[in-house]
C-alpha cells in the first residue's frame, strides 16, 4: 500500500500575460490525484528548477504563451540536468509552432499540448510517465 | 535511489529533498534515516504560523525568513527552512498547494528550502510528517523552521503543538472569523498578528483579539496554557516566574511593515521559553507523547498479529449480538490465553 503521490510543479515562465490555462491544468492533475505545486507567474528558469528541486517533483508542466519556448526550455532542462533531476519529465502547454515539437523532443521534453488540448490526455501523459519512472 | 545520510548532513540538496519525499511517504528507508539523524537534531527553532484562509500567513512566512535572511542589525544571517501545508481534495486526494507564489522574494537563496506539503489522509499521518520533515531540516542545519498551516482546525493544534512559538495571523475584513478564532485557537497562540494593517477595519480586529485575550489571560498570576500538553500544573511553578501574555503585532506582509517588530517578538518568547525552562518542558513533552504514540502502535500491531484467525470477528459478532459487552469482548481479545465460553 504506498503511500506515492505524483508531485508535479505548474509554472508560468516568460514575462507574458495570464496564467488561466496554467490554473485549469493545475485543477486537472489534483482532480486526478496529483499534488500540485503551484508557483504563478513570471517565473524564471532558475526558480522553476529551484522550486521543482526542493518540491522533489516527478514532472514540472509549463505553460508558455510568449513564444519564448525555444530559448527558456533548453535551460530549465539544462538547470534540472545540473541539479540532478535529468529524470524530472517536462511537459510544455502553450502555443507552440508545429516545427517546433520535433526540435523540443528532441531535447528532451515529454509532452508538448496545444490550445484545444484536453487536460485528459495530459493527466494521462503524466501518469504514464511517472509510472515508467523509477 | 537511495538516500544517503551524510549527503544530508553535508548540505545536499537534493538528497534532502528525497528524504523528504520518503518521509512523507513514511517508507522503511525514510523512518531509517530519520533514526541516524534524530542525534543531529534539537537546535532549530520552530515557528508556527497559522490562521484562517487568506489572511496573508505565506505572505508574512516570505516576510520573516526574507528578514532572517538579511537582519538589519548586523547580526548573523539563518539558514531559514519553510514546510508549507495545504489541505488535500478529499475527493481525489491531490492537492493544488499555492504558498509558494508568495515567496518569491526567497529564491535563488541556497540557505533557504522551502516544501509545500498536502496534508493527505489522516490527522495522525500529517502530524507524524510534519514532525519528520521539521527533524530532517533541524538535523541538516536549518536553524529557523517556519511551518504554515491553514485553519483552526485539529491540525493546526496537533502542529502547533510542534512549534516552539506559534503565530496566530487574522485580517480586518473578513467578516466573523475573529468569532471562528476563539473557539479555541487563541489557546495555541504565543504571538497574535493582525495583518493587512493596510487595510480599513484594523482597530477593530486588534481591540476584538485584546478583548479576547482578557478573557483569556485575566490575572496576571496565572499561568501560561501555550499548549495543550500535558505540562505540568501552575502550582509546580515558583510564584515569581514571569508569564507569557500574548503581544498583538500589526503587520503589512506585501510591505514588511512590522516584521522586524515581529521578529523582536518572536526572539524575546525564545528567551522566555528558555529562562523559564519551559522549551525544555515543552520539548520533553513532545519526546514523551511521541514514544507513547509509537510504542501504542507498535503494542496493537503486536497484538493483532497474535490474534487467532477469525477470533476478533467472533467476538465481535458476539457484542452485536448483545451476548457480551464491548469492555468484556475487549478483556477476552487481550486475555494473554485464549479462554472459550
Ligand atoms: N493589503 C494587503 N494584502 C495582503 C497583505 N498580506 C497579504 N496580502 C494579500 O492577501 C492575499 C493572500 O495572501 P497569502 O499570503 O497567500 O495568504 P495565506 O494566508 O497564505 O493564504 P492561504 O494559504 O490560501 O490560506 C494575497 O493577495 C496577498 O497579496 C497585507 O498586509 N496587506
Ligand atoms: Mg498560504
Amino acid at each position: 500500500m504506498s503511500q506515492e503521490k505524483i508531485r508535479v510543479i505548474v509554472a508560468k515562465p516568460g514575462l507574458d500575460g495570464h496564467d488561466r490555462g496554467a490554473k485549469v491544468v493545475a485543477r486537472a492533475l489534483r482532480d486526478a490525484g496529483m499534488e500540485v505545486i503551484y508557483t504563478g507567474l513570471r517565473q524564471t528558469p532558475e526558480m522553476i528548477a529551484e522550486a521543482a528541486l526542493q518540491e522533489d517533483v516527478d514532472a514540472v508542466g509549463l505553460s508558455v504563451l510568449s513564444g519564448a519556448h525555444m530559448a527558456l526550455v533548453p535551460r530549465i532542462l539544462e538547470l534540472l540536468k545540473a541539479n540532478g533531476q535529468d529524470k524530472v519529465g517536462v511537459f510544455i502547454g502553450g502555443i507552440i509552432p508545429d516545427e517546433d515539437i520535433p526540435r523540443l523532443a528532441e531535447m528532451g521534453v515529454a509532452g508538448v499540448y496545444g490550445p484545444g488540448t484536453r487536460t485528459d490526455d495530459i493527466v494521462q501523459d503524466i501518469q504514464k510517465f511517472a509510472g515508467q519512472k523509477s | 535511489m537511495p538516500v544517503a545520510v551524510e549527503d544530508v548532513l553535508a548540505g545536499n540538496r537534493l538528497a534532502l529533498a528525497r528524504l523528504l519525499s520518503q518521509i512523507e511517504n513514511d517508507t522503511a528507508e525514510g523512518r531509517q534515516i530519520l533514526n541516524e539523524l534524530f542525534p543531529h537534531s534539537g537546535q532549530a527553532a520552530l515557528i508556527g504560523v497559522t490562521g484562517a484562509p487568506g489572511t496573508g500567513k505565506s505572505s508574512l512566512v516570505n516576510q520573516i525568513a526574507y528578514h532572517y535572511r538579511h537582519p538589519a542589525d548586523g547580526r548573523q544571517p539563518k539558514r531559514v527552512a519553510v514546510v508549507a501545508v495545504d489541505p488535500s481534495s478529499p475527493f481525489s486526494g491531490g492537492a493544488v498547494l499555492g504558498d509558494r507564489i508568495r515567496m518569491h522574494s526567497l529564491s535563488g537563496d541556497p540557505d533557504v528550502f522551502i516544501r509545500s506539503m498536502a496534508s493527505r489522509g489522516s490527522l495522525g499521518g500529517l502530524a507524524r510528517a510534519t514532525a519528520g520533515l521539521v527533524q530532517a531540516f533541524d538535523a541538516a542545519g536549518f536553524e529557523i523552521i517556519l511551518i504554515e498551516t491553514v485553519g483552526a482546525g485539529q491540525a493546526e493544534v496537533e502542529i502547533a503543538r510542534l512549534a516552539h512559538t506559534t503565530l496566530v495571523v487574522e485580517a480586518p475584513g473578513l467578516g466573523d472569523d475573529v468569532q471562528a478564532i476563539k473557539a479555541g485557537i487563541l489557546e495555541i497562540a504565543d504571538i497574535l498578528v493582525v495583518n493587512k494593517a493596510d487595510r480599513p477595519g484594523v482597530e477593530q480586529t486588534e481591540r476584538a483579539l485584546r478583548g479576547m485575550l482578557q478573557l483569556a489571560h485575566p490575572g496576571k498570576r496565572q499561568y501560561h496554557h501555550g499548549r495543550l500538553i500535558s505540562a505540568p500544573e501552575p502550582e509546580e511553578k515558583p510564584l515569581n516566574e514571569p508569564e507569557w501574555v500574548p503581544p498583538i503585532q500589526r503587520t503589512v506582509a506585501t510591505e514588511g511593515n512590522g516584521v522586524s517588530e515581529l521578529l523582536a517578538l518572536i526572539d524575546q518568547h525564545r528567551d522566555y521559553l528558555k529562562q523559564t525552562g519551559e522549551l525544555a518542558r515543552r520539548e520533553a513533552a513532545r519526546l514523551t507523547a511521541e514514544v507513547d504514540l509509537l510504542v501504542e502502535a507498535g503494542l496493537v500491531d503486536r497484538w493483532r498479529r497474535g490474534l487467532a484467525n477469525g477470533w476478533y470477528q467472533e467476538v465481535l459478532a458476539r457484542v452485536m449480538n448483545r451476548e457480551i459487552s464491548p469492555r468484556q469482548a475487549a478483556a477476552k481479545l487481550t486475555a494473554s490465553k485464549r479462554e472459550e465460553g
